[in-house]
C-alpha cells in the first residue's frame, strides 16, 4: 500500500549562487526536494516561515515562499509544474539543473 | 562599431566597481535584499526559477568579433557553456552566480559591454533593424541615432525612473524589420517630399497584456530635433504617465487614455517650451558618432559570381540555404547572411560558447568584423562576399548553424518560458520544439511562404505572440498548460495585433492545430498569395471553422 500526504514546502534560492533550495528538517536548507519537510498543518506552516525568515535575516538564501506538495512513498513532488520545473531543471534540457546534478527529487521528468 | 571613448570605458569601469561593492555588501548582510534588489536589476541581474540571470545589452543588436568572443567565454567560465539570444537583440545567461557577478561585467566591460539598463523602469537597450548598413533597401544606417539615444538615454537622471520600462525601436529603410510600432517610441527615417530625410515618430506602441500599435505624432521630423523632442515625449509621459498601477503604466495606456490628439498637443506643448539651441544634436557630436559606422570598405567586386553559382548549382542544400537565408545587400557582389539559431527540435535563441566562436571567426574572415543579433532571435553576418557564401555556408553546416529556415515555418520566436522564467505560466520552448520537429521538412515550410510564428510563455508577451502571423500564448488553467494561438499579427510596416482564434489547446495538441490551419491556407490562397495575406483576405473565418469543426 502507497501511502500519501499532502502539505506545504518552504522553497527559497540561496544568496550566493541563486541555486533553488527547500528547507529540511533540520533547519538547514537542501538541493533536493526529497530531503525538504513537508509541512502538514498550520502550526508546522509558520514554523516553516518563521525558520525562513530566519534564513533570510542570517543572508543565506532569498526569495523564498512555501509551495503545494505531496509526499509518495517517502518521496516529495510538487503539485504544479513551476515547481516541479525548480526541483528538475529546464524540461529542455535535461543536461542541466538538478535532473543532471544528482539533486533531482524521485518525479522526473516533467510531464505534459 | 561604436568604440568607447574615455568617458565611456570610465564610467563603465566605475558602475562595475560600485557593483562590485553593493553584491560584497549583499552577501556580507550589510544590505536586505530590498535594498539589493533595485541595485542588482540596475545591472541586468534577475533571479530567475533556477539561478540568477544576467542580461547583457548589445546595443542595437551589433557586436564585434572579439565581443561575441568574451560572450563565449563568459558562457563557458560563469554559466553552462551557451548562452540565450532574445527577442531585445540581448544575451541572456541562466546560471549565474551572484558571487560571480561582478567579475562577468568586469569582463564585459573590457571589450565596451556592460548589463546596464536590461532592467528597471528606464529606457532599455535601443533595438533597431538587423540588417542595418546593409540593407538594399535601407535610406540610412540608424544605428548612429540608436548610439545617440544610448548615450543621451544612459542614467539619465530624468528618466532613470519612469513609470514603468521604455523601449525605442528604430529603422532606416521603408521595410520594417525592427519591428517598430510595437515599441514604446518608434523611429522611422525616411524622406519628404522635397527629398529631405527625417524621421517618423511613432509612441505608445507594444505588447503584453495590452497590445498597441503606436500612433505617429510627428510624420516627419528633422534629425538636429530629434533628442529634444524624444525629451518632450519623455517628460510628458514622467508627468502623467500612471504609477498607481504597473499594468496601466506603459505609455500605450497614457497615449490610448489622453487620445492621440491630445497626446500629440501636450508634446507640442511641452517641445515648444525646450529651448531648442540647448538640445539640438550637435552636427559635429552626431559626425563624431556616425564616424564609427561608417560604410566598411568593399571590394568592387565583379558583377560575375561563379563560384556561388556553381556551388548552388551543384549543392541542393546550399543552394536552398543561399534561397531563404541570404538577402540583398546595398553593394553589387555582396550579401547579408542570416544564421538561423532554429535547427530542427531545437531551442530559438540559443547558442553554444563553440557556436558563438564560430560565428565570431566567420564575422572576423568574411564580414568585416561585425555580427548582429536579431529580435528574431538569429545571427546576422551583415557583409559578407557572395563569392565566400559557400565557404562560410560549410563552415556553419559543420557546426549545425546552417538550418535553412530563415523567415519560414521553422524560424520560430520562443521566449524562454516556465522552463526558465520566473513569470512564466506555461513553457514556450518545447511548443516551439515539437512544431519545428513536426514541419521539420524545409520543402514544405517554403511551401507555406513567410511565416511568423512567435510563441509567449505568458502574458508578458516576450515571444511577441501578439505581431506572430500565427501566435501562441501559453497560459495556466488551474495547473495545466495551455495554449491560446491567435491569427493575424504582424510586426512590419503594416503592423497589426492577431485576433484570437477561440478556446486554447493542450500542448500535444498544438502542433496539429497548426497543421490545421496551414492546410486551410493551402486550401484558400490564391496564387503567390502569403499567408498573412490570405488571412486578412479572408478573416478568421474558414480558420475557425476548420479548426473547430466538431465532425
Amino acid at each position: 500500500m502507497s501511502s500519501e500526504a499532502k502539505g506545504q514546502v518552504m522553497t527559497a534560492n540561496r544568496l550566493k549562487d541563486g541555486d533553488v533550495v527547500f528547507l529540511t528538517r533540520s533547519g538547514g536548507w537542501s538541493e533536493k526536494i526529497d530531503e525538504a519537510t513537508l509541512a502538514l498543518e498550520p502550526l508546522a506552516v509558520a514554523a516553516l516561515e518563521a525558520r525562513a525568515s530566519e534564513a533570510v535575516l542570517a543572508n543565506l538564501v532569498t526569495g523564498h515562499y512555501l509551495f503545494e506538495a505531496t509526499r509518495v512513498d517517502g518521496k516529495i513532488r510538487a503539485d504544479h509544474i513551476r515547481e516541479r520545473i525548480r526541483t528538475l531543471g529546464p524540461s529542455v534540457r535535461l543536461d542541466l539543473g538538478k535532473q543532471a546534478d544528482g539533486t533531482a527529487g524521485a518525479f522526473r521528468p516533467v510531464e505534459g | 562599431m561604436y568604440r568607447y571613448d574615455e568617458f565611456d570605458a570610465k564610467f563603465v569601469k566605475e558602475r562595475t566597481a560600485q557593483f562590485r561593492d553593493q553584491a560584497n555588501r549583499r552577501l556580507s548582510g550589510e544590505l536586505s535584499e530590498d535594498e539589493f534588489r533595485p541595485l542588482r536589476l540596475m545591472n541586468g541581474l534577475y533571479l530567475q526559477l533556477h539561478a540568477y540571470m544576467l542580461r547583457v545589452a548589445i546595443p542595437y543588436g551589433t557586436l564585434s568579433s572579439k565581443q561575441m568572443r568574451q560572450l563565449a567565454m563568459i558562457a563557458e567560465k560563469w554559466d553552462k557553456g551557451y548562452g540565450h539570444f532574445t527577442t531585445r537583440q540581448n544575451i541572456q545567461y541562466n546560471w549565474i552566480k551572484l558571487e560571480d557577478t561582478a567579475d562577468i561585467l568586469q569582463a564585459l566591460a573590457d571589450v565596451e559591454m556592460h548589463a546596464i539598463q536590461t532592467s528597471g523602469n528606464c529606457i532599455r537597450n535601443v533595438t533597431s533593424d538587423h540588417w542595418a548598413g546593409a540593407a538594399a533597401d535601407e535610406l540610412a544606417d540608424p544605428r548612429p541615432v540608436g548610439e545617440l539615444i544610448r548615450q543621451w538615454s544612459s542614467l539619465h537622471p530624468e528618466f532613470s525612473f519612469l513609470p514603468r520600462k521604455f523601449k525605442f525601436a528604430i529603422t532606416g529603410a521603408p521595410h520594417d524589420r525592427a519591428a517598430v510600432r510595437v515599441h514604446d517610441i518608434g523611429l522611422r527615417l525616411h524622406k519628404n517630399d522635397a527629398g529631405k530625410i527625417g524621421w517618423e515618430v511613432m509612441v505608445g506602441g507594444g505588447q503584453g497584456r495590452t497590445p498597441m500599435i503606436a500612433v505617429t505624432v510627428r510624420d516627419f521630423l528633422p534629425q538636429n530635433e530629434l533628442i529634444a523632442y524624444m525629451e518632450a515625449i519623455m517628460r510628458v509621459y514622467n508627468l502623467f504617465g500612471r504609477r498607481d498601477n504597473k499594468y496601466k503604466a506603459r505609455i500605450k495606456i497614457l497615449v490610448h487614455e489622453l487620445g492621440a490628439e491630445n497626446f500629440r498637443a501636450e508634446v507640442e506643448a511641452e517641445y515648444a517650451r525646450h529651448p531648442a539651441q540647448q538640445t539640438q544634436v550637435e552636427e559635429a557630436e552626431l559626425a563624431r558618432i556616425a564616424q564609427y559606422f561608417a560604410v566598411p570598405t568593399f571590394e568592387k567586386a565583379s558583377q560575375a559570381t561563379p563560384v556561388f553559382e556553381a556551388a548552388k548549382r551543384d549543392n541542393a542544400e546550399f543552394a536552398r540555404w543561399a534561397r531563404n537565408n541570404l538577402a540583398a545587400h546595398h553593394v553589387a557582389g555582396y550579401t547579408i547572411v542570416n544564421i538561423s539559431l532554429k535547427p530542427e527540435g531545437g531551442i530559438p535563441g540559443d547558442a553554444s560558447a563553440e557556436q558563438m566562436r564560430i560565428m565570431a571567426d566567420l564575422a572576423e574572415h568574411h564580414s568585416f568584423d561585425e555580427l548582429r543579433v536579431s529580435h528574431a532571435q538569429n545571427i546576422v553576418l551583415p557583409h559578407v562576399k557572395l563569392e565566400d557564401a559557400f565557404a562560410v555556408w560549410k563552415k556553419l553546416n559543420a557546426h549545425d548553424l546552417a538550418t535553412a529556415n530563415y523567415g519560414l515555418l521553422g524560424d520560430i520566436i520562443a521566449c524562454p518560458g516556465l522552463d526558465y522564467c520566473a513569470l512564466a505560466t506555461a513553457r514556450s520552448i518545447p511548443i516551439a520544439q515539437a512544431i519545428s520537429r513536426k514541419f521539420s521538412d524545409v520543402a514544405q515550410q517554403e511551401n507555406y511562404g513567410p511565416l511568423k510564428i512567435n510563441i509567449s510563455g505568458c502574458i508578458n508577451a516576450c515571444g511577441h505572440h501578439h505581431v506572430g502571423h500565427i501566435g501562441i500564448l501559453g497560459l495556466d488553467k488551474k495547473g495545466e498548460e495551455f495554449y491560446q494561438i491567435t491569427l493575424g499579427g504582424s510586426s512590419s510596416e503594416n503592423a497589426s495585433i492577431g485576433g484570437i482564434l477561440g478556446p486554447g489547446f493542450a500542448a500535444h495538441e498544438v502542433p496539429d492545430a497548426i497543421e490545421n490551419i496551414l492546410n486551410t491556407y493551402v486550401k484558400l490562397r490564391n496564387t503567390g498569395e502569403e499567408f498573412l495575406a490570405t488571412y486578412r483576405r479572408l478573416g478568421p473565418k474558414p480558420f475557425k471553422e476548420a479548426l473547430y469543426a466538431t465532425t
